[in-house]
């Protein structure tokens, strides 16, 4: 290893994923030495898990905050800087993969990153600051002459020629699904172009938990993304356990872990049944819309909300399973291994399922890797990055899931890297729930510490759920950052659809299945 | 071909025989109705308050009041709780040092009024009737809905979802969501209504011809549900459009969504 890369490395403050440290251990850095820092972990092969910005200690100042991943070394790393003045150095024409955390560094606190080769709003509400990067008046944010803060405005990037076409798709989608706003640029069929407008469904979550934690805190977790319940719940209590130093028990992270488990099994079997509906092949479709409500069930089974409401509680578990309890879902998990196997084993030896799956929407392993990407869908574009392998935390420090990559990166590859983790989340849950170690399922949390700062990272089914907190000098939360998946892999979407039909939008759409209301907070 | 006819033999019939047959199981750790039984509450009841220790603050008990994170639970007039505002968390029934207030397993919630889903001593839900008859004879044989996810959170949303699956099959009571509000009868809305999602459900709302009904699935979109005061939301469909089915829940039971719906189309009382 070179001098040079040494120094980056001492410049940040290493950590694990989930603990928590003392918040003046992070070092200040100046702006371009900060920027330089996440420049060469990059080059060296570590990744962004967040950026994002913080009131500073200092007054009128901006800090910014980045939170490294280093899979390799399983271990985090962070760094800060303060920007005072109203613009930083965008560095994403060096580094790509923080496109999106500018661009809402520049909406919540009116800091402009000078550069930025597309800089629009991301969710469209009005700064935190009361200071805008846009110019935009304070206190109007979706007034009629507001055009560029409304949602689905600032203008597109845009294709000109006579053959070009544009096609506006949405907020109000044809399904039952969330709403966003799709432009394809098109020539004919072929898309040239999408982007990908949000913030619809935006509601203040981040704003909402300042000054926490408060009661609704693990209820603002338990709906950032309805799908993700457990994953970021899961994260939410990290957040509080790590800064009470709260020990939680085996068994309760045991149980934790298997609720994570089932709501992949859940979502990876819904969206096999979907893929296929979308390429017409209504067999499995039908089976996998059953099967599905089956693993929701498994999930009532243990806590009565078919979506884990209730199961992620502060400390631990809000339900604990007897042996009745534990041979009913081992049988049912067997049920499910069966009927999933007859159904989904249909895709991969049926002709014309796999003529619609192999070749479209490619994302490039070097894309996912510039971009960012996470979850299956950067494993289907063969990175191998995974939480529960890389930033082990809870019971996935001692039950090891490997990462399993496929190559292709195409709807093939994500589509089969979801039946594999079906594999794995079976095996996984079945060993669990045969080995339940004793102990409580819940133990109490104390008063947060005060100036500290945490991460707690966990692999969603969409890929990595990221909380970052940090308390103020009295223990409470003076920024709650949240990073979902979606976050990080609508750009991955947007970037699969160059050179493809726009009439396999939709299958490329579904092979990713991203959250609208994860990503908008 | 022969492997999908196997597996089509291995999968089955698996379509719910309900509302002509029983409805099938709930989970049995399922949070559905609640009953309030106001003698055993310490707040409201005198003898519960001396009968129970000096934790229920001598007649001032608030356990269940400060429990509730959307200010469902209320102490004045006596104990009641607003099912229209609960998360079904039961954070409520868990502080009660009484058992004053328990969660049954009871999924039929859904009601036409918003008043109708405050819970009481000696009150429990009014369940929905069925549409005037002018609206049901038009709707009650065919009922084609336009959904609109409006700051849900996509639990709501995959619990509607789920009724058009095979074990649902809500096609068969002639109900349908459609893709464009032009062909709907009337908009089933998820969420808290977000600032960014008003004026695209006012247009949708605009384009459906005619008469036409609105539906609030989830707290969140009878109410505000975590999102309640947010000033990114409006706290509940209510806020912008006359609802003629309130049907609560965080999220509602598939089966809770299924009985509103046949409950709006008379076909179970």
């Amino acid at each position: 290893m070179s001098p040079a890369l040494n120094e980056s490395r001492t410049a940040l403050r290493t950590f694990t994923n989930g603990w928590s440290i003392d918040h003046a251990s992070i070092p200040v850095l100046d702006p371009e030495a900060f920027a330089q820092a996440i420049v060469d972990a990059v080059a060296e092969g570590r990744r962004v898990v967040a950026l994002f910005g913080a009131e500073a200690r200092q007054q009128d100042a901006t800090a910014l905050y980045v939170v490294l991943a280093d899979d390799d070394e399983n271990l985090l790393a962070a760094a800060r800087t303060e920007i005072t003045g109203n613009s930083f150095a965008s560095l994403t024409p060096r580094c790509p993969q923080v496109h999106l955390f500018e661009r809402e560094i520049a909406e919540q606190y009116g800091l402009v990153p000078e550069g930025h080769p597309w800089l629009k709003p991301v969710r469209h509400h009005a700064s935190w600051t009361g200071r805008d990067a846009w110019g935009r008046e304070a206190g109007e944010p979706n007034l009629p002459g507001g055009e560029l803060i409304a949602p689905g405005g600032g203008g597109f990037y845009r294709l000109e020629g006579e053959e070009v076409h544009e096609v506006a798709v949405g907020p109000v989608h044809a399904g039952i699904i969330e709403p966003g706003h799709f432009r394809f640029q098109c020539q004919g069929e072929l898309v040239h172009h999408l982007e990908i407008a949000l913030g619809y469904q935006h509601r203040g979550v981040e704003r909402a938990m300042l000054g926490g934690p408060h009661a609704k805190g693990i209820h603002y977790a338990e709906t950032v993304a309805g799908d993700t319940t457990i994953a970021h719940a899961t994260s939410y209590c990290q957040v509080l356990e790590s800064l009470s130093r709260c020990q939680k028990t085996a068994r309760s992270q045991a149980l934790r872990g298997i609720s994570l488990e089932l709501e992949r099994l859940a979502n990876h079997v819904g969206d096999l049944g979907a893929l296929a509906g979308d390429v017409g092949f209504l067999p499995t479709a039908s089976f996998c819309g059953r099967i599905r409500g089956d693993v929701l069930n498994m999930t009532a089974r243990l806590c009565g909300s078919r979506f884990g409401r209730g199961m992620i509680r502060p400390g631990g578990v809000g339900f604990d399973v007897d042996t009745a309890r534990i041979d009913t879902l081992l049988r049912e998990i067997d049920a499910f291994d069966k009927d999933a196997h007859a159904a989904i084993n249909l895709l991969w030896s049926t002709p014309s399922v796999m003529a619609r799956f192999e070749g479209t929407g490619t994302l490039p392993r070097q894309a996912a890797l510039d971009l960012g990407i996470v979850g299956p869908a950067a494993r289907a574009s063969g990175l191998e990055r995974d939480v529960r392998q890389d930033q082990p935390c809870g019971v996935f420090r001692f039950a090891h899931i490997p990462a399993s990559t496929v190559e292709s990166g195409d709807v093939f590859g994500r589509a089969y890297m979801r039946w594999l983790e079906i594999h794995q989340s079976m095996r996984f849950i079945r060993e669990q729930l045969r080995a339940m170690p004793a102990g409580a399922r819940q133990t109490p949390v104390g008063a947060l510490a005060p100036d500290s700062f945490v991460a707690a990272l966990n692999e969603g089914w969409r890929g990595e759920v990221c909380h970052v907190a940090i308390t103020d000098e009295a223990g409470r939360f003076s920024r709650y950052k949240i990073v979902d998946a979606s976050f990080r892999n609508w750009s991955g979407l947007a970037y699969a659809l160059r050179g493809q039909q726009i009439s396999d939008f939709p299958l490329c759409n579904k092979s990713f299945n991203l959250s609208y209301c994860g990503f908008d907070l | 071909m022969l492997k999908i006819l196997k597996a089509r033999l291995q999968q089955g019939h698996r379509t719910i025989r309900y509302p002509d047959g029983p409805p099938p199981a709930v989970p049995d750790r399922l949070r559905g109705a609640p009953v309030i039984d106001a003698g055993k509450c310490a707040a409201t009841s005198a003898a519960a308050s001396a009968a129970t220790s000096a934790a229920t603050l001598e007649g001032n008990c608030r356990a269940c009041v400060d429990a509730c994170p959307t200010g469902a639970v209320s102490l004045e007039n006596g104990l009641s709780l607003d099912l229209g505002r609960c998360l079904f968390c039961a954070q409520c029934a868990g502080a009660c040092p009484t058992g004053a207030l328990v969660f049954t397993q009871e999924h039929r919630l859904a009601a036409r009024r918003r008043g109708d889903l405050l819970v009481g001593q000696g009150r429990a839900v009014r369940l929905a009737g069925a549409l005037e008859p002018r609206l049901l004879g038009l709707f009650g044989r065919s009922l084609k809905l336009r959904q609109v996810s409006a700051g849900g959170c996509n639990a709501c949303e995959a619990d509607v979802n789920v009724l058009g699956t095979v074990g649902w099959d809500l096609g068969r009571f002639g109900i349908q969501f459609v893709a464009a509000p032009r062909h709907a009868d009337g908009l089933l809305i998820t969420g808290p209504v977000t600032q960014n999602m008003r004026l695209a459900l006012e247009k949708t709302y605009a384009a459906v011809p005619e008469p036409k009904i609105v539906i609030a699935v989830g707290a969140c979109a009878i109410a505000g549900g975590p999102y309640i005061g947010h000033a990114e939301a409006l706290d509940g469909a209510g806020a912008l459009l006359p609802v003629d089915l309130f049907i609560p829940g965080c999220p509602p039971h598939p089966l809770t969504i299924l009985d509103g719906l046949l409950r709006l189309l008379g076909r179970v009382s």
